[in-house]
């Protein structure tokens, strides 16, 4: 019965929300790799793209639930997603025109790409606080559990509950979804193998007939709805936040170096990678050990390794870690 | 020669907005502005050190100017009654020194033995080990410390001498500003140390990611500078006004000249910082200076150019890069420990990434990347439009909003996002500046 309890509280504190932040930084994360591997920097602007996406999101959101349209059990912010994601994908194919178009022609190297992407960043950031302001907004409704912890323990009878969120499922499935039919894409489809030979040889992609522009103007589409699905799953499990999603950089460029740059596979291990890290060495393992060891060696203190606000340092070290052992990533990534 | 005529142009345009905030707005806010703009100015060096002497990209500048910061408090505050009795202080500073032995033990080991199982074990081993041991040793005189006084105190304190009367001993805080160069600099060398040899986006990475981590040890290890409770009332190294209002010379001499002793005394505080900035900045310029156009400075720009071509000279191009970026960091704690001398407090939830980094870097783009004298015109340019953009977007909100009604939900919005227009406005003068003038307003040779 212990031995039970232990792992329901394990799951309850640490696995759900461990997959379910996981799911949320690999879709991130592959917008990064995305781009370092077609367009060959690193966009500083992503945390800021998620923003702009997820609030395009919300405000389509608000206009449906002021017209009274709700999507029963499950968030209307689903409803709104393919409009946030049109206006984020506008978003992106105007400041590609307006802004890296230029330096691309020029074939500019790729830090003065990285400092162009930190002023977009700005502007990006700019115009999200000014249109729905800089504090929190909670856009979660419908049914707010699967499973509450209280059901659980009446369902199971164990002195432990296990919640899963509603918000938790979808980003489950749905990054499931996303990232299979990408996978499609990237494999069985002429324009994905066309992104991929850009990728790997430019020169030879070139040589061989592909359309450059064309290449480009599907990855930043394909971006622009990763990153809308992405912050709006994030903000959905937690809250929208600008500041917070500028914050998300952090993490996301660390799955994505982990996982190793400009590999998608990659960009997802290094996702869950990262996250588990996270609530592995932040979570207070009092309560599981109580009920996996024997009375009288029960922990005193709480076990937590590092209290939460070093989340960062986390996926930081973890960087570092592999960086120094495995420049490349887990999986072969590539060099520029 | 054209260069520098439009060195000596641009620096007029400076002095000229300055002057007309002077006269428009008032002296006080203007003076607020050249001081920020100096400090700001020493920040834009130090990047333009490590960016444009060595191509190295650095966007962790608000850690070093934290760390600059927290070596205010630790010199010039006092040291706290009772913290530093034994239990206390001196065990976390032993929990400290046994932490950074283990890390050392390990990387050792990790050297010295054969590659294979054994040496896996032994590192584990004495990591874990050495985990636990520091933190049995550290959670005690955290809370040791912590549990005294916690509402005004509750943390270690300083080394100023002057116990009760420190504000007396306001000369520490000029201290203070190397110290706070120095604890930038060793916080330089460990990330050099790591990061340095990998590509130049990790190092972006690298750098963001410990820039994050400082700010998360001064919001939460309380024992150090309270945390988010902040400290207060730092000594400083000019008189204060009531001082001066009291002081029955300066009231006597303010009078002669016509003015008033109040608005007199705050200015005087404010025209005295001004020296004391001017005089670190100049300095630091003189080294960048000869330092730039001295054999060791060549060597760097040649590093710069072309890598390979610099090894192959047979130059040491990671130790190179590695000194320019303890340079350059130190540089900006000592901008850090000079601004939280100006503020005379430490706030760490006010360190934003946007602010102190990436501002940092539009001066320094702006200015023109590889001219020292750029990267000052760029630090005093762009903190002038960053104070003036709010009240300047406030007015263009209102003359744009004027047709719409009184109260109408639109306009109220606008008006009130007007604040948010200072982030819009230096991305797209960033954007502006990479665009059409790539070299900035004074491009280096």
């Amino acid at each position: 019965m212990d031995f039970l309890n232990a792992i329901v509280a394990l799951s309850n504190f640490v696995l759900v929300p461990g997959i379910a932040y996981g799911s949320q930084l690999a879709l991130g994360a592959l917008g990064v790799t995305l781009i370092y591997g077609i367009l060959r920097f690193s966009n500083f602007a992503h945390g800021d793209t998620m923003a702009f996406g997820t609030m395009s999101v919300i405000l389509v959101m608000w206009l449906f639930q002021s017209w009274g349209i709700s999507f029963g059990p499950l968030p209307t912010a689903l409803l709104a997603l393919p409009f946030g994601m049109l206006g984020c994908m506008a978003l992106l194919l105007a400041t590609d025109k307006m802004v890296y178009q230029f330096y691309r022609d020029q074939k500019a190297k790729p830090v003065i790409l990285v400092i162009v992407s930190m002023g977009v960043m700005f502007v990006l950031n700019g115009l999200v606080r000014f249109i729905i302001g800089p504090g929190e907004q909670r856009f979660s409704d419908g049914e707010r559990f699967i499973i509450s912890a209280r059901n659980f323990k009446e369902l199971t009878g164990l002195q432990e509950g296990l919640a899963i969120k509603t918000t938790q499922g979808i980003t489950v499935i749905t990054a499931v979804i996303v990232v299979a039919a990408l996978f499609w894409f990237l494999n069985r489809t002429r324009t994905g193998k066309s992104m991929r030979a850009y990728s790997d040889n430019e020169d030879l992609a070139l040589l061989s007939g592909i359309n450059p522009d064309r290449v480009v103007m599907v990855t930043w589409l394909i971006v622009a709805g990763l990153a809308t699905i992405a912050g709006v799953l994030y903000g959905l499990d937690k809250s929208f936040k600008p500041f917070t999603y500028f914050q998300l950089l952090l993490p996301i460029f660390a799955s994505a170096i982990v996982g190793g740059l400009g590999n998608p596979l990659g960009a997802i291990a290094g996702g869950f990678v990262i996250a588990f890290s996270e609530v592995f060495i932040t979570y207070a393992w009092k309560k599981v050990l109580g009920y996996m060891m024997p009375e009288s060696l029960e922990p005193s203190g709480l076990v937590q390794l590092l209290s939460t606000d070093y989340k960062f340092a986390v996926s930081f070290v973890i960087l570092l870690i592999v960086l120094l052992f495995k420049p490349t990533g887990l999986f072969k990534g590539k060099a520029v | 020669m054209t260069g520098s005529m439009r060195t000596i142009a641009m620096f007029a345009v400076v002095a000229i907005l300055i002057i007309g905030t002077g006269i428009l707005q008032s002296w006080n806010s203007a003076l607020l502005i050249l001081n920020m703009g100096l400090i700001s100015a020493v920040m834009a060096l130090g990047v333009n050190l490590q960016w444009g002497f060595a191509g190295l990209f650095n966007v962790g500048v608000m850690g070093f100017v934290a760390l600059g910061g927290l070596a205010t408090v630790l010199v010039a505050m006092p040291p706290a009654p009772g913290a530093w009795a034994p239990g206390g202080a001196w065990r976390i500073i032993a929990a400290l020194i046994m932490g950074a032995a283990t890390i050392w033990a390990t990387i050792m080991v990790h050297r010295r033995m054969a590659k294979g199982r054994a040496r896996a074990l032994v590192t584990l081993g004495l990591l874990v080990g050495g985990f636990i041991v520091y933190r049995m040793i550290f959670d005690g005189g955290v809370a040791f410390v912590e549990s005294i006084n916690p509402a005004a105190s509750g943390n270690i304190g300083g080394l100023n001498p002057g116990g009760e009367n420190y504000r007396d001993y306001g000369w520490m805080t000029l201290i203070a500003w190397p110290v706070g160069g120095l604890l930038a600099a060793g916080a330089a060398w460990i990330i050099g140390k790591t990061a340095l040899g990998l590509r130049s986006d990790y190092l972006a990475i690298a750098t963001l990611g410990i820039a994050e981590i400082i700010l998360a040890v001064m919001k939460n290890e309380d024992w150090l500078a309270r945390g988010v409770k902040n400290v207060i009332g730092l000594p400083r190294p000019v008189p204060y006004e009531v001082d001066l209002q009291n002081d029955p010379g300066f009231v006597e001499r303010v009078q002669a000249w016509g003015g008033d002793p109040v608005t007199a005394s705050s200015i005087y505080v404010k025209l005295e910082y001004a020296f004391l900035f001017a005089v670190v900045l100049v300095l630091i310029l003189i080294l960048a200076q000869l330092a730039l156009n001295s054999p060791w400075g060549r060597m760097m720009r040649a590093i710069r150019d072309n890598e390979v071509a610099a090894e192959a000279m047979g130059k040491d191009v990671t130790a190179r890069h590695l000194q320019i970026f303890i340079l350059g960091s130190a540089v900006c704690g000592v901008a850090g420990a000079m601004m939280t001398t100006l503020d005379g407090q430490l706030v760490p939830t006010t360190y934003q990434p946007l602010r102190f980094t990436f501002l940092v870097w539009v001066m320094v783009i702006v200015g023109g990347s590889g001219n020292n004298l750029g990267a000052v015109l760029g630090g005093f340019i762009i903190w002038f439009f960053w104070v003036q953009v709010e009240p300047l977007g406030l007015l263009l909100m209102e003359v744009v909003t004027a047709p719409l009604s009184e109260g109408s939900a639109l306009k109220s919005h606008l008006i009130d996002s007007a604040a948010h227009m200072r982030l819009f406005t230096m991305g797209l003068i960033l954007l502006l500046v990479l665009r059409f003038s790539p070299r900035g307003l004074l491009p280096g040779k």
